[in-house]
Protein backbone atom coordinates (compact mmCIF):
# COMPACT_ATOMS: atom_id res chain seq x y z
CA UNK A 1 0.00 0.00 0.00
CA UNK A 2 2.06 2.83 -1.17
CA UNK A 3 -0.69 5.62 0.40
CA UNK A 4 -0.75 5.63 4.01
CA UNK A 5 -2.22 7.84 6.76
CA UNK A 6 -4.24 10.00 3.89
CA UNK A 7 -6.21 12.60 5.78
CA UNK A 8 -9.66 12.87 4.29
CA UNK A 9 -10.81 16.60 3.40
CA UNK A 10 -13.86 17.73 4.88
CA UNK A 11 -16.49 19.45 2.63
CA UNK A 12 -17.70 22.32 2.95
CA UNK A 13 -19.88 22.47 -0.68
CA UNK A 14 -23.81 23.06 -1.25
CA UNK A 15 -25.38 20.19 0.29
CA UNK A 16 -28.01 19.64 -2.78
CA UNK A 17 -24.79 18.94 -5.03
CA UNK A 18 -22.71 16.60 -2.35
CA UNK A 19 -25.79 14.31 -2.27
CA UNK A 20 -25.90 14.49 -6.00
CA UNK A 21 -22.29 13.20 -6.05
CA UNK A 22 -22.65 10.58 -3.59
CA UNK A 23 -25.52 9.17 -5.41
CA UNK A 24 -23.39 8.77 -8.58
CA UNK A 25 -20.62 7.29 -6.43
CA UNK A 26 -23.23 4.84 -5.27
CA UNK A 27 -24.28 4.09 -7.86
CA UNK A 28 -20.54 2.89 -9.61
CA UNK A 29 -20.48 5.80 -11.17
CA UNK A 30 -16.55 6.97 -12.40
CA UNK A 31 -16.09 10.68 -11.68
CA UNK A 32 -13.98 12.58 -14.77
CA UNK A 33 -11.62 15.31 -14.20
CA UNK A 34 -14.19 17.54 -15.98
CA UNK A 35 -17.08 16.23 -13.61
CA UNK A 36 -18.06 18.36 -10.53
CA UNK A 37 -16.59 17.14 -7.37
CA UNK A 38 -16.52 18.12 -3.87
CA UNK A 39 -13.08 20.25 -2.59
CA UNK A 40 -12.50 17.87 -0.34
CA UNK A 41 -12.65 14.65 -2.78
CA UNK A 42 -9.99 16.84 -5.20
CA UNK A 43 -7.91 17.55 -2.21
CA UNK A 44 -7.61 13.73 -0.52
CA UNK A 45 -7.26 12.41 -4.22
CA UNK A 46 -4.64 14.94 -5.44
CA UNK A 47 -2.70 13.45 -1.37
CA UNK A 48 -3.53 10.16 -1.95
CA UNK A 49 -2.28 10.32 -6.10
CA UNK A 50 0.63 12.56 -5.37
CA UNK A 51 1.58 10.33 -2.25
CA UNK A 52 1.44 6.97 -4.35
CA UNK A 53 3.13 8.71 -7.39
CA UNK A 54 6.16 9.67 -5.20
CA UNK A 55 6.60 6.54 -3.43
CA UNK A 56 6.56 4.69 -6.96
CA UNK A 57 9.73 7.36 -7.40
CA UNK A 58 11.77 7.08 -4.37
CA UNK A 59 10.98 3.09 -4.18
CA UNK A 60 13.50 3.04 -7.29
CA UNK A 61 16.18 4.06 -5.43
CA UNK A 62 16.51 1.24 -3.06
CA UNK A 63 16.13 -0.97 -6.11
CA UNK A 64 18.12 1.04 -8.34
CA UNK A 65 20.84 0.36 -5.45
CA UNK A 66 21.51 -2.85 -6.82
CA UNK A 67 20.92 -2.88 -10.45
CA UNK A 68 24.54 -2.18 -10.69
CA UNK A 69 25.52 -5.34 -8.36
CA UNK A 70 23.30 -7.85 -10.09
CA UNK A 71 24.73 -10.93 -9.93
CA UNK A 72 23.72 -12.10 -13.27
CA UNK A 73 23.25 -10.29 -16.73
CA UNK A 74 19.38 -11.69 -16.26
CA UNK A 75 19.15 -10.13 -13.15
CA UNK A 76 20.09 -7.15 -14.52
CA UNK A 77 17.74 -6.79 -17.42
CA UNK A 78 15.00 -7.84 -15.01
CA UNK A 79 15.56 -5.48 -12.05
CA UNK A 80 16.29 -2.79 -15.03
CA UNK A 81 13.19 -3.11 -16.39
CA UNK A 82 11.20 -3.41 -13.06
CA UNK A 83 12.58 0.07 -11.92
CA UNK A 84 12.19 1.29 -15.24
CA UNK A 85 8.03 0.07 -14.54
CA UNK A 86 7.95 1.46 -11.76
CA UNK A 87 9.31 5.40 -13.08
CA UNK A 88 6.40 4.58 -15.55
CA UNK A 89 3.68 3.94 -12.60
CA UNK A 90 5.01 6.90 -11.48
CA UNK A 91 4.46 8.70 -14.49
CA UNK A 92 0.84 7.58 -14.97
CA UNK A 93 0.42 8.48 -11.96
CA UNK A 94 1.80 11.84 -11.60
CA UNK A 95 -0.87 12.23 -14.69
CA UNK A 96 -3.70 11.38 -13.11
CA UNK A 97 -2.95 14.13 -10.44
CA UNK A 98 -2.48 16.62 -13.34
CA UNK A 99 -6.20 16.39 -13.74
CA UNK A 100 -7.18 17.67 -10.75
CA UNK A 101 -5.11 20.63 -11.28
CA UNK A 102 -2.03 19.98 -9.61
CA UNK A 103 1.45 20.19 -11.89
CA UNK A 104 4.13 17.29 -11.59
CA UNK A 105 6.49 20.28 -10.33
CA UNK A 106 4.23 21.38 -7.96
CA UNK A 107 3.70 17.72 -6.62
CA UNK A 108 7.54 17.02 -6.42
CA UNK A 109 8.21 20.16 -4.77
CA UNK A 110 6.26 19.33 -2.02
CA UNK A 111 7.71 16.13 -1.47
CA UNK A 112 11.17 17.52 -1.54
CA UNK A 113 9.83 20.37 1.04
CA UNK A 114 7.96 17.49 3.37
CA UNK A 115 4.74 18.84 2.42
CA UNK A 116 3.59 15.56 1.12
CA UNK A 117 4.59 11.77 2.23
CA UNK A 118 6.13 8.49 0.43
CA UNK A 119 5.48 5.28 1.92
CA UNK A 120 7.15 4.39 4.55
CA UNK A 121 8.62 1.43 3.45
CA UNK A 122 11.23 2.97 1.21
CA UNK A 123 12.50 4.89 4.17
CA UNK A 124 14.41 1.36 4.80
CA UNK A 125 17.70 0.07 3.00
CA UNK A 126 18.50 -2.54 0.87
CA UNK A 127 20.96 -4.25 2.02
CA UNK A 128 21.88 -8.05 0.40
CA UNK A 129 20.52 -9.06 -3.03
CA UNK A 130 18.02 -11.12 -0.94
CA UNK A 131 16.37 -8.00 -0.66
CA UNK A 132 15.75 -7.14 -4.01
CA UNK A 133 13.44 -10.70 -3.66
CA UNK A 134 11.95 -9.56 -0.22
CA UNK A 135 10.67 -6.22 -2.07
CA UNK A 136 9.21 -7.60 -4.74
CA UNK A 137 7.28 -10.97 -2.46
CA UNK A 138 6.55 -8.96 0.58
CA UNK A 139 6.71 -4.60 -0.06
CA UNK A 140 5.05 -5.49 -4.03
CA UNK A 141 3.06 -8.25 -2.50
CA UNK A 142 1.42 -5.87 -0.03
CA UNK A 143 0.97 -3.42 -2.52
CA UNK A 144 -0.90 -5.13 -4.76
CA UNK A 145 -3.27 -6.26 -2.04
CA UNK A 146 -4.32 -2.69 -1.77
CA UNK A 147 -3.82 -1.88 -5.18
CA UNK A 148 -6.13 -4.45 -6.98
CA UNK A 149 -9.66 -3.03 -5.29
CA UNK A 150 -7.85 0.41 -6.42
CA UNK A 151 -9.11 -0.42 -9.81
CA UNK A 152 -12.03 0.07 -8.95
CA UNK A 153 -12.04 3.53 -7.22
CA UNK A 154 -14.28 6.05 -7.85
CA UNK A 155 -11.75 8.71 -10.09
CA UNK A 156 -12.07 7.70 -13.66
CA UNK A 157 -8.10 8.04 -14.35
CA UNK A 158 -6.47 6.75 -10.94
CA UNK A 159 -8.75 3.66 -12.04
CA UNK A 160 -7.47 3.65 -15.16
CA UNK A 161 -3.88 3.94 -14.09
CA UNK A 162 -4.53 1.02 -11.23
CA UNK A 163 -5.72 -1.92 -13.88
CA UNK A 164 -2.26 -1.18 -15.60
CA UNK A 165 0.36 -0.76 -12.88
CA UNK A 166 -1.68 -4.17 -11.07
CA UNK A 167 -0.61 -5.99 -14.36
CA UNK A 168 3.14 -4.99 -13.70
CA UNK A 169 2.92 -5.55 -9.85
CA UNK A 170 2.27 -8.78 -10.35
CA UNK A 171 4.97 -9.75 -12.56
CA UNK A 172 7.21 -8.06 -10.11
CA UNK A 173 5.88 -9.87 -6.84
CA UNK A 174 7.04 -13.08 -9.06
CA UNK A 175 10.21 -12.37 -9.98
CA UNK A 176 10.89 -11.20 -6.44
CA UNK A 177 9.49 -14.86 -5.22
CA UNK A 178 11.50 -16.09 -8.05
CA UNK A 179 14.58 -14.90 -6.66
CA UNK A 180 13.72 -15.39 -2.94
CA UNK A 181 13.14 -19.78 -4.43
CA UNK A 182 16.97 -18.77 -5.83
CA UNK A 183 18.18 -17.84 -2.56
CA UNK A 184 16.30 -19.98 0.05
CA UNK A 185 17.52 -22.98 -1.92
CA UNK A 186 21.10 -21.62 -2.47
CA UNK A 187 23.92 -21.99 -0.55
CA UNK A 188 24.50 -21.67 3.31
CA UNK A 189 25.68 -17.91 3.01
CA UNK A 190 22.05 -16.95 0.13
CA UNK A 191 19.70 -18.71 2.51
CA UNK A 192 21.24 -16.81 5.61
CA UNK A 193 21.08 -13.73 3.39
CA UNK A 194 17.05 -14.84 2.65
CA UNK A 195 16.17 -15.33 6.01
CA UNK A 196 18.13 -11.86 7.24
CA UNK A 197 15.80 -10.10 4.42
CA UNK A 198 12.54 -12.23 5.73
CA UNK A 199 13.25 -10.47 9.03
CA UNK A 200 14.21 -6.65 8.48
CA UNK A 201 10.98 -6.72 5.98
CA UNK A 202 8.16 -8.57 7.57
CA UNK A 203 6.98 -5.70 10.27
CA UNK A 204 7.95 -2.62 7.51
CA UNK A 205 5.69 -4.95 5.43
CA UNK A 206 3.04 -5.06 7.73
CA UNK A 207 2.86 -1.00 8.48
CA UNK A 208 2.00 -0.73 4.74
CA UNK A 209 -1.57 -0.76 5.36
CA UNK A 210 -1.45 2.03 8.10
CA UNK A 211 -2.83 2.04 11.84
CA UNK A 212 -5.32 -0.15 12.63
CA UNK A 213 -8.55 0.69 11.49
CA UNK A 214 -9.92 1.71 15.48
CA UNK A 215 -7.14 4.62 15.35
CA UNK A 216 -7.45 5.43 11.69
CA UNK A 217 -9.69 8.71 11.64
CA UNK A 218 -9.53 9.14 7.67
CA UNK A 219 -10.82 6.32 6.57
CA UNK A 220 -14.40 6.76 6.96
CA UNK A 221 -14.82 9.85 4.35
CA UNK A 222 -12.81 8.33 1.99
CA UNK A 223 -14.14 4.63 1.87
CA UNK A 224 -17.60 6.76 1.21
CA UNK A 225 -16.32 8.06 -1.89
CA UNK A 226 -14.58 5.21 -2.97
CA UNK A 227 -10.96 5.94 -2.98
CA UNK A 228 -10.03 4.09 -0.18
CA UNK A 229 -11.78 0.50 -0.65
CA UNK A 230 -10.69 -1.52 2.39
CA UNK A 231 -10.12 -1.18 5.95
CA UNK A 232 -6.08 -1.24 7.06
CA UNK A 233 -6.75 -4.19 8.97
CA UNK A 234 -8.74 -6.32 6.39
CA UNK A 235 -5.96 -5.73 3.93
CA UNK A 236 -3.27 -6.65 6.58
CA UNK A 237 -4.95 -10.00 7.39
CA UNK A 238 -4.99 -10.75 3.87
CA UNK A 239 -1.36 -10.15 3.48
CA UNK A 240 -0.48 -12.21 6.02
CA UNK A 241 -2.79 -15.31 5.39
CA UNK A 242 -1.36 -15.31 1.96
CA UNK A 243 2.15 -14.55 2.67
CA UNK A 244 2.75 -17.37 5.53
CA UNK A 245 2.38 -20.61 3.74
CA UNK A 246 4.70 -19.35 0.81
CA UNK A 247 7.40 -18.12 3.67
CA UNK A 248 6.81 -21.80 4.89
CA UNK A 249 7.18 -23.25 1.49
CA UNK A 250 10.65 -20.97 1.18
CA UNK A 251 11.70 -22.96 4.36
CA UNK A 252 11.78 -19.45 5.66
CA UNK A 253 11.16 -18.31 9.84
CA UNK A 254 8.37 -15.34 9.84
CA UNK A 255 9.84 -13.40 12.83
CA UNK A 256 6.85 -13.55 15.03
CA UNK A 257 6.84 -16.19 17.69
CA UNK A 258 3.47 -15.16 18.24
CA UNK A 259 1.86 -16.31 14.61
CA UNK A 260 -0.35 -18.95 15.02
CA UNK A 261 -3.43 -20.84 12.98
CA UNK A 262 -6.56 -19.29 14.31
CA UNK A 263 -9.26 -22.37 13.30
CA UNK A 264 -12.02 -19.96 14.52
CA UNK A 265 -11.56 -17.04 12.36
CA UNK A 266 -9.72 -18.40 9.28
CA UNK A 267 -6.89 -16.81 9.99
CA UNK A 268 -3.44 -16.36 11.38
CA UNK A 269 -3.44 -14.69 14.66
CA UNK A 270 -0.60 -12.49 14.70
CA UNK A 271 1.96 -9.52 16.40
CA UNK A 272 1.48 -6.10 15.07
CA UNK A 273 4.37 -3.93 14.15
CA UNK A 274 5.87 -1.48 16.29
CA UNK A 275 3.98 1.24 15.87
CA UNK A 276 5.92 4.07 17.41
CA UNK A 277 8.98 2.59 14.96
CA UNK A 278 6.08 3.57 12.08
CA UNK A 279 4.87 7.23 13.50
CA UNK A 280 8.90 8.23 13.45
CA UNK A 281 9.27 6.93 9.75
CA UNK A 282 6.75 9.14 9.04
CA UNK A 283 8.21 12.56 10.49
CA UNK A 284 11.56 11.52 8.74
CA UNK A 285 13.31 9.35 10.95
CA UNK A 286 13.61 6.18 9.02
CA UNK A 287 16.94 4.55 8.27
CA UNK A 288 17.08 5.95 5.14
CA UNK A 289 14.63 8.85 5.11
CA UNK A 290 17.55 11.77 4.95
CA UNK A 291 19.36 9.87 1.86
CA UNK A 292 15.77 9.24 -0.06
CA UNK A 293 15.03 12.96 0.22
CA UNK A 294 18.41 14.24 -0.34
CA UNK A 295 18.81 11.70 -3.36
CA UNK A 296 15.88 13.18 -5.07
CA UNK A 297 16.45 16.64 -4.21
CA UNK A 298 20.01 16.43 -6.29
CA UNK A 299 18.53 14.52 -9.07
CA UNK A 300 15.96 17.87 -8.90
CA UNK A 301 18.76 20.28 -8.46
CA UNK A 302 21.23 18.56 -11.28
CA UNK A 303 18.71 18.37 -13.75
CA UNK A 304 17.36 22.06 -13.60
CA UNK A 305 19.66 22.88 -16.17
CA UNK A 306 18.55 19.73 -18.41
CA UNK A 307 14.74 20.88 -18.16
CA UNK A 308 15.18 24.49 -18.76
CA UNK A 309 17.13 23.44 -22.03
CA UNK A 310 14.64 21.44 -23.23
CA UNK A 311 12.37 24.09 -22.32
CA UNK A 312 14.25 26.76 -23.80
CA UNK A 313 14.76 24.80 -27.06
CA UNK A 314 11.34 23.40 -27.62
CA UNK A 315 10.31 27.60 -27.00
CA UNK A 316 12.79 28.58 -30.27
CA UNK A 317 11.60 25.81 -32.32
CA UNK A 318 7.98 26.93 -31.60
CA UNK A 319 8.67 30.76 -32.98
CA UNK A 320 9.75 30.23 -36.94
CA UNK A 321 7.01 27.73 -36.88
CA UNK A 322 4.67 30.64 -35.71
CA UNK A 323 5.99 33.37 -37.81
CA UNK A 324 5.76 31.21 -40.76
CA UNK A 325 1.83 30.97 -39.59
CA UNK B 1 30.81 -5.60 -29.21
CA UNK B 2 29.98 -7.17 -26.02
CA UNK B 3 31.63 -5.26 -23.45
CA UNK B 4 31.45 -2.17 -25.04
CA UNK B 5 27.50 -2.59 -24.71
CA UNK B 6 28.47 -4.36 -21.35
CA UNK B 7 29.91 -1.49 -19.79
CA UNK B 8 27.68 1.40 -21.38
CA UNK B 9 24.85 -0.33 -19.84
CA UNK B 10 26.27 -0.87 -16.58
CA UNK B 11 26.98 2.97 -16.59
CA UNK B 12 23.78 4.33 -17.69
CA UNK B 13 21.96 1.83 -15.22
CA UNK B 14 23.89 4.01 -12.73
CA UNK B 15 21.32 6.85 -13.70
CA UNK B 16 18.58 4.91 -12.29
CA UNK B 17 15.93 7.17 -9.94
CA UNK B 18 18.45 10.39 -10.26
CA UNK B 19 18.04 11.31 -13.86
CA UNK B 20 16.48 14.97 -14.71
CA UNK B 21 12.93 14.02 -15.34
CA UNK B 22 11.23 10.98 -15.28
CA UNK B 23 11.11 10.41 -19.15
CA UNK B 24 15.20 11.14 -19.26
CA UNK B 25 15.20 8.02 -16.01
CA UNK B 26 12.64 5.47 -18.10
CA UNK B 27 15.05 6.36 -21.31
CA UNK B 28 18.41 5.88 -19.56
CA UNK B 29 16.98 2.96 -17.96
CA UNK B 30 15.55 1.72 -21.69
CA UNK B 31 18.47 1.91 -23.33
CA UNK B 32 20.60 0.26 -20.82
CA UNK B 33 18.59 -2.58 -20.99
CA UNK B 34 18.66 -3.09 -24.21
CA UNK B 35 22.23 -3.01 -24.44
CA UNK B 36 22.13 -5.68 -21.50
CA UNK B 37 20.20 -7.75 -23.57
CA UNK B 38 22.52 -6.77 -26.85
CA UNK B 39 26.04 -7.80 -23.63
CA UNK B 40 23.86 -11.64 -23.39
CA UNK B 41 23.33 -12.08 -27.12
CA UNK B 42 27.06 -11.05 -28.12
CA UNK B 43 28.76 -12.67 -25.21
CA UNK B 44 26.71 -15.54 -25.84
CA UNK B 45 28.59 -16.30 -28.78
CA UNK B 46 31.36 -15.24 -27.75
CA UNK B 47 30.93 -18.25 -25.12
CA UNK B 48 29.81 -20.76 -27.58
CA UNK B 49 32.70 -19.90 -29.67
CA UNK B 50 35.13 -21.26 -27.09
CA UNK B 51 35.85 -17.21 -24.82
CA UNK B 52 34.24 -18.92 -21.89
CA UNK B 53 31.72 -21.07 -20.02
CA UNK B 54 29.31 -18.56 -20.94
CA UNK B 55 27.80 -15.25 -20.99
CA UNK B 56 27.73 -14.13 -17.20
CA UNK B 57 31.34 -16.06 -16.52
CA UNK B 58 32.72 -13.63 -19.25
CA UNK B 59 30.46 -10.87 -17.66
CA UNK B 60 31.43 -11.55 -13.98
CA UNK B 61 34.69 -13.35 -14.22
CA UNK B 62 37.01 -11.43 -15.79
CA UNK B 63 39.97 -9.00 -14.91
CA UNK B 64 40.03 -5.46 -16.47
CA UNK B 65 42.59 -6.42 -19.03
CA UNK B 66 40.59 -9.24 -20.64
CA UNK B 67 38.02 -6.43 -21.13
CA UNK B 68 37.80 -5.37 -24.78
CA UNK B 69 35.56 -2.14 -24.24
CA UNK B 70 35.63 1.19 -25.69
CA UNK B 71 37.48 3.76 -23.96
CA UNK B 72 34.82 6.06 -24.39
CA UNK B 73 32.34 3.41 -22.71
CA UNK B 74 34.11 3.26 -19.93
CA UNK B 75 34.57 7.19 -19.17
CA UNK B 76 32.12 7.94 -15.77
CA UNK B 77 28.63 9.53 -16.10
CA UNK B 78 29.96 12.98 -14.49
CA UNK B 79 26.75 14.86 -15.60
CA UNK B 80 24.00 14.64 -17.60
CA UNK B 81 25.90 16.55 -20.41
CA UNK B 82 28.92 14.40 -19.78
CA UNK B 83 25.92 11.31 -20.23
CA UNK B 84 24.50 12.34 -23.32
CA UNK B 85 27.29 13.36 -25.42
CA UNK B 86 29.11 9.54 -24.75
CA UNK B 87 25.87 7.83 -25.51
CA UNK B 88 25.55 10.50 -29.24
CA UNK B 89 28.94 9.53 -30.21
CA UNK B 90 28.58 5.95 -29.02
CA UNK B 91 25.65 5.96 -30.89
CA UNK B 92 26.35 7.02 -33.77
CA UNK B 93 29.34 4.93 -33.96
CA UNK B 94 27.37 1.78 -32.67
CA UNK B 95 25.07 2.39 -35.64
CA UNK B 96 27.61 2.41 -38.34
CA UNK B 97 29.13 -0.75 -36.95
CA UNK B 98 26.04 -2.58 -36.66
CA UNK B 99 24.64 -1.57 -40.31
CA UNK B 100 28.37 -3.02 -41.35
CA UNK B 101 27.83 -6.21 -39.48
CA UNK B 102 24.67 -6.51 -40.48
CA UNK B 103 25.37 -7.58 -43.80
CA UNK B 104 28.00 -10.63 -42.55
CA UNK B 105 29.34 -13.47 -43.47
CA UNK B 106 28.54 -15.42 -40.34
CA UNK B 107 25.06 -15.75 -40.05
CA UNK B 108 25.02 -15.58 -35.93
CA UNK B 109 26.98 -12.28 -36.05
CA UNK B 110 24.42 -11.00 -38.90
CA UNK B 111 21.64 -12.11 -36.82
CA UNK B 112 22.51 -10.20 -34.00
CA UNK B 113 23.73 -6.97 -35.50
CA UNK B 114 20.43 -7.22 -37.27
CA UNK B 115 18.57 -7.11 -33.80
CA UNK B 116 20.60 -4.59 -32.17
CA UNK B 117 20.40 -2.58 -35.45
CA UNK B 118 16.36 -1.76 -34.45
CA UNK B 119 16.80 -0.76 -31.30
CA UNK B 120 20.64 1.16 -31.85
CA UNK B 121 18.68 2.84 -34.96
CA UNK B 122 16.45 4.36 -31.94
CA UNK B 123 19.28 4.91 -29.66
CA UNK B 124 21.01 7.05 -32.23
CA UNK B 125 18.07 9.05 -32.83
CA UNK B 126 17.30 10.13 -29.46
CA UNK B 127 20.55 10.83 -28.35
CA UNK B 128 21.25 13.21 -31.75
CA UNK B 129 17.93 15.12 -30.74
CA UNK B 130 18.95 14.95 -27.09
CA UNK B 131 22.43 16.59 -28.14
CA UNK B 132 20.37 19.38 -30.25
CA UNK B 133 18.27 20.53 -28.15
CA UNK B 134 20.66 20.59 -25.16
CA UNK B 135 23.47 22.15 -27.51
CA UNK B 136 20.91 24.62 -29.13
CA UNK B 137 19.27 25.23 -25.43
CA UNK B 138 20.05 27.96 -22.79
CA UNK B 139 23.93 29.58 -22.43
CA UNK B 140 24.57 27.20 -19.30
CA UNK B 141 23.42 23.77 -21.42
CA UNK B 142 25.52 24.96 -24.58
CA UNK B 143 28.64 25.43 -22.20
CA UNK B 144 27.68 22.26 -20.75
CA UNK B 145 27.43 20.36 -23.87
CA UNK B 146 30.61 21.73 -25.58
CA UNK B 147 32.54 20.85 -22.39
CA UNK B 148 31.42 17.43 -22.44
CA UNK B 149 32.13 17.12 -26.19
CA UNK B 150 36.06 19.11 -26.19
CA UNK B 151 36.06 16.20 -22.81
CA UNK B 152 35.42 13.05 -24.62
CA UNK B 153 36.46 13.97 -28.53
CA UNK B 154 40.02 12.61 -27.40
CA UNK B 155 38.09 8.96 -27.25
CA UNK B 156 36.29 9.21 -30.53
CA UNK B 157 39.87 7.81 -32.68
CA UNK B 158 39.96 4.55 -30.70
CA UNK B 159 36.76 3.52 -32.44
CA UNK B 160 38.18 3.81 -36.24
CA UNK B 161 41.17 1.65 -35.14
CA UNK B 162 41.02 -1.55 -36.99
CA UNK B 163 42.70 -4.36 -35.45
CA UNK B 164 42.73 -8.09 -35.91
CA UNK B 165 39.91 -9.06 -33.80
CA UNK B 166 37.47 -6.37 -35.49
CA UNK B 167 34.64 -8.30 -37.45
CA UNK B 168 34.44 -5.32 -40.01
CA UNK B 169 36.95 -2.65 -41.27
CA UNK B 170 35.74 0.18 -38.71
CA UNK B 171 38.53 2.54 -40.43
CA UNK B 172 35.73 2.97 -42.99
CA UNK B 173 33.31 3.79 -41.19
CA UNK B 174 34.66 6.89 -40.20
CA UNK B 175 33.03 8.97 -43.36
CA UNK B 176 29.21 8.32 -42.32
CA UNK B 177 30.28 8.49 -38.81
CA UNK B 178 31.25 12.22 -39.32
CA UNK B 179 28.29 12.85 -42.00
CA UNK B 180 25.66 12.49 -39.22
CA UNK B 181 28.36 13.64 -36.09
CA UNK B 182 28.71 17.17 -37.81
CA UNK B 183 25.55 17.98 -39.39
CA UNK B 184 24.28 17.45 -35.47
CA UNK B 185 26.67 19.42 -33.81
CA UNK B 186 26.21 22.28 -36.36
CA UNK B 187 22.38 21.63 -35.55
CA UNK B 188 23.16 22.39 -31.89
CA UNK B 189 25.34 24.93 -32.20
CA UNK B 190 28.53 22.99 -31.10
CA UNK B 191 32.31 23.00 -32.53
CA UNK B 192 33.71 19.61 -32.99
CA UNK B 193 36.99 20.07 -31.51
CA UNK B 194 39.72 20.12 -34.59
CA UNK B 195 42.57 17.50 -32.48
CA UNK B 196 42.62 14.33 -34.15
CA UNK B 197 45.00 12.75 -31.16
CA UNK B 198 42.97 9.49 -30.25
CA UNK B 199 43.79 7.75 -26.73
CA UNK B 200 43.99 4.01 -27.37
CA UNK B 201 44.24 0.83 -25.30
CA UNK B 202 40.58 0.11 -24.69
CA UNK B 203 39.73 -2.40 -27.79
CA UNK B 204 43.03 -4.20 -27.36
CA UNK B 205 42.87 -4.47 -23.11
CA UNK B 206 46.23 -2.77 -23.00
CA UNK B 207 45.73 0.14 -21.32
CA UNK B 208 42.08 0.73 -19.99
CA UNK B 209 41.52 3.97 -18.08
CA UNK B 210 41.63 4.07 -14.03
CA UNK B 211 37.72 4.24 -14.03
CA UNK B 212 37.10 0.45 -15.41
CA UNK B 213 38.38 -1.50 -12.49
CA UNK B 214 36.12 0.45 -9.88
CA UNK B 215 33.07 -0.40 -12.50
CA UNK B 216 34.21 -4.08 -12.55
CA UNK B 217 34.73 -4.06 -8.59
CA UNK B 218 30.77 -2.76 -7.95
CA UNK B 219 29.59 -5.32 -10.75
CA UNK B 220 31.34 -8.22 -9.97
CA UNK B 221 31.01 -8.30 -6.70
CA UNK B 222 28.60 -10.70 -5.50
CA UNK B 223 29.64 -13.69 -8.24
CA UNK B 224 32.73 -13.28 -7.27
CA UNK B 225 32.29 -13.19 -3.64
CA UNK B 226 30.03 -16.12 -3.54
CA UNK B 227 31.32 -18.20 -7.18
CA UNK B 228 29.66 -21.51 -5.91
CA UNK B 229 26.41 -19.76 -5.63
CA UNK B 230 23.69 -19.58 -7.90
CA UNK B 231 21.15 -16.60 -8.87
Amino acid sequence: MYAQMIKSEASKDDPEQLAAFQARIDAGDKIEPKDWMPQGYRKTLIRQIGQHAHSEIVGQLPEGNWITRAPTLERKAILLAKVQDEAGHGLYLYCAAETLGVSRDELTEMLLDGRMKYSSIFAYPALTWADMGAVGWLVDGAAIMNQVPLQRTSFGPYARAMVRICKEESFHQRQGFDIMMKMANGTEAQRRMAQDALNRFWYPSLMMFGPSDSESVHSEQSMQWKIKMNGNDELRQKFVDQTVPQAEYLGLTVPDPDLQWNDDKGGYDFSGPDWSEFFDVLKGNGPCSTERIEARQKAWDDGAWVREARLAHAAKKRVPKVAAE
Amino acid sequence: MGDSALVLGQRLSEWCGHAPALEEDIALANIALDLIGQTQLWLGLAAERGAGASADALAFHRDAWDFHNLLLVEQPNRDFAVTMMRQFLFDAWHFEALTALAAHEDADVSAIAQKSLKEVTYHRERSTDTVIALGDGTEESRARMQGALDRLWPYVGEMFITDADDLTDVAALRPSFEAHVHSTLDAATLIAPTSDFAHQGGKTGVRHTEHLGHMLAVMQSLPRSYPDATW
